[in-house]
């Protein structure tokens, strides 16, 4: 149960911050926004990564080795269409 | 690799995910946020190889060089046009992978022996839901959005009943899950049953409501993740699930309030395009047609100039002309603006992007808030494939279904130049009371065919 309210705990503050942090992103961001974030929900290819290589069971490796794929696309897309778009965005003064 | 350090690099890779996304504050920092993240995943994901749980290297290298080499040539390829698909396909994947970590984490049994038992079962259950959910209803919507999937039932009673089914079928497997942890059925029964359900609940949203449906699988994507991060004890998952459920939310709620339409309205269409006819009684002998070179003259001789686009302009891909339109009336010592509400696109900040693409300086562009009292002192406004968005009803007619939905007050203007095909309704259904305005001029035609022309004119006019 202390595991669980201390991840809890973390769970929650870090939402808040997020909350904070997002609602200054200006509406003109909000496409690279969503890319980026997404790019971040990537994340769990920490736990593809471990599933894929822990070697426990065949079944538990295979699922880890479809989430890897999909985990990877979504960081490596992610982060890599966001630079693109964020690289488009061009100031007036040259 | 002692779990201090381990867990202190994870650490370090969700500071960097929060400075990223702080980032974004401004175009100008954007791109060093963006590089803040990236860094942020790379140092989680190093140190997770150098952990001593990676026993076998085959399988990683080989998901890590497929999912990278496949995501790079879809980042790469997009056109911007389609980037609403392609975060909707990203989505799924994240929701996906999330939903198969639990699951490993079931099969293998790792759930079981954790401390935490009941804590771990019961997030891997969430993790498989959301997850499943998420992968299946965005996959639908990649479908819509890329045209391949035209099918639309429609949002009769018994499809909310046989959803309700599905939904306390879903609650009784993940109770299953939890009551028994060492059968693992009832975990994939749920993740089918989910997938289910997103399908389900995805297929009868329309195309112009997609802004809140990616933004509401955003967040799911984000939650799933954080799922994952309480069954295997991780806080860098928990923190990164968390940032994206919670920028996912925000963007959600300011969608369904551009659109004037509650997140539940969306998702169980209470409110579809009503039967509003086709407004002759507000439209009957109160059009004026106006012709290229009429709206040539009147942009050449003005002092400010806000060009307002909506969706039809991306479906015309005449972002490039009205560029070259905007560039043509600088040149002339005009002052032009972009008035951006927020739906414009096919998803938030979707059509910054594509002016952006089209080489349009971010400092012309306005959102809602900056443009506040602005239009009054705008000479001439020129709609181009807007049209809800900039209907005064909204302000004016209680009755109307999108009295309160907040609108570009195009109308204010001394004089507006509407560019449209015909007097056709925009996705509401509704007549525009705009058009039919003393101060609004019709400029009948295609978008980019019509602005090609006036910057032809203008150029005419020496």
């Amino acid at each position: 149960m202390e595991v669980f309210i201390l991840a809890l705990t973390v769970f929650l503050l870090a939402a808040f911050i997020g909350f904070e942090v997002i609602t200054k992103v200006p509406p003109t961001l909000h496409t690279p926004l969503m890319s980026g974030a997404n790019a971040i929900s990537g994340i769990s290819i920490v736990g593809a990564i471990i599933a894929a290589g822990a070697q426990q069971t065949a079944l538990a490796a295979a699922l880890g080795l479809a989430a890897l794929i999909l985990a990877t696309v979504n960081v490596v897309g992610g982060f890599l269409v966001t630079h693109r778009m964020l690289s488009m965005f061009r100031s007036r003064k040259k | 690799m002692p779990e201090g350090v381990v867990n202190g690099a994870y650490l370090v890779a969700a500071t960097l995910f929060i400075l990223g996304l702080r980032g974004l504050a401004s175009v100008r920092g954007a791109r060093r946020g963006n590089a803040l993240s990236s860094l942020g995943m790379l140092v989680a994901i190093v140190v997770t190889l150098l952990d001593h749980k990676i026993i076998g290297f085959e399988l990683v290298a080989i998901g890590l060089g497929v999912g990278a080499a496949l995501g790079a040539v879809l980042a790469v390829r997009v056109h911007m046009t389609a980037m609403p698909q392609l975060v909707a396909a990203f989505n799924g994947f994240g929701g996906g992978a999330s939903a198969l970590v639990a699951g490993s984490a079931i099969a293998s049994g790792t759930v079981m022996t954790a401390a935490t038992e009941l804590q771990a079962v019961a997030a891997g259950a969430v993790s498989g839901l959301v997850g499943a959910l998420t992968f299946a209803g965005s996959a639908v919507a990649w479908g819509k959005l890329q045209e391949v999937l035209r099918w639309q039932p429609g949002n009769t009673s018994l499809q909310h009943g046989v959803n309700a089914a599905l939904g306390v079928a879903t609650l009784a497997l993940f109770a299953l899950v939890i009551i028994d942890v060492s059968l693992q059925w009832p975990f994939w029964a749920l993740v089918a049953a989910a997938a289910i359900l997103g399908v389900r609940l995805t297929l009868p949203i329309g195309g112009a409501d997609m802004p809140v449906v990616i933004a509401l699988l955003n967040s799911a994507s984000g939650l799933a993740a954080a799922a994952t991060g309480f069954v295997l004890s991780n806080n860098v998952l928990i923190i990164g699930g968390a940032l994206v459920g919670a920028s996912g939310f925000i963007l959600t709620t300011l969608m369904s309030r551009a659109m004037n339409r509650s997140v539940l309205s969306v998702l169980f269409g209470t409110l579809g395009p009503t039967e509003g006819g086709p407004g002759d009684e507000i439209y009957e002998g109160r059009i004026k047609r106006t012709s290229h070179e009429e709206t040539a003259l009147l942009l050449r001789d003005a002092r400010s100039v806000m060009i307002v686009p909506g969706y039809g302009l991306a479906v015309a891909q005449a972002q490039h002309a009205v560029r070259d339109l905007s560039a043509e009336l600088e040149r002339r010592g005009v002052e032009v603006k972009f008035a951006i509400h927020p739906v414009a696109g096919r998803m938030p900040g979707h059509m910054n992007v594509l002016l952006a693409e089209a080489d349009v300086p971010y400092e012309q562009l306005f959102d809602l808030e900056q443009l506040v009292g602005t239009f009054a002192q705008t000479d001439v406004a020129l709609v181009i494939g807007a049209n809800d968005v900039v209907n005064p009803l909204a302000r004016e007619d209680p009755t109307s279904p999108i009295y309160g939905m907040p609108i570009l007050d195009v109308d204010k203007a001394h004089t507006v130049v509407v560019i449209k095909r015909s007097l056709s309704p925009g996705f509401a259904g509704i007549p525009n009371s705009l058009f039919a305005a003393p101060n609004t001029a019709m400029l009948f035609g295609d978008g980019e065919d019509a602005v090609r022309q006036l910057i032809g004119e203008l150029k005419a006019t020496g």
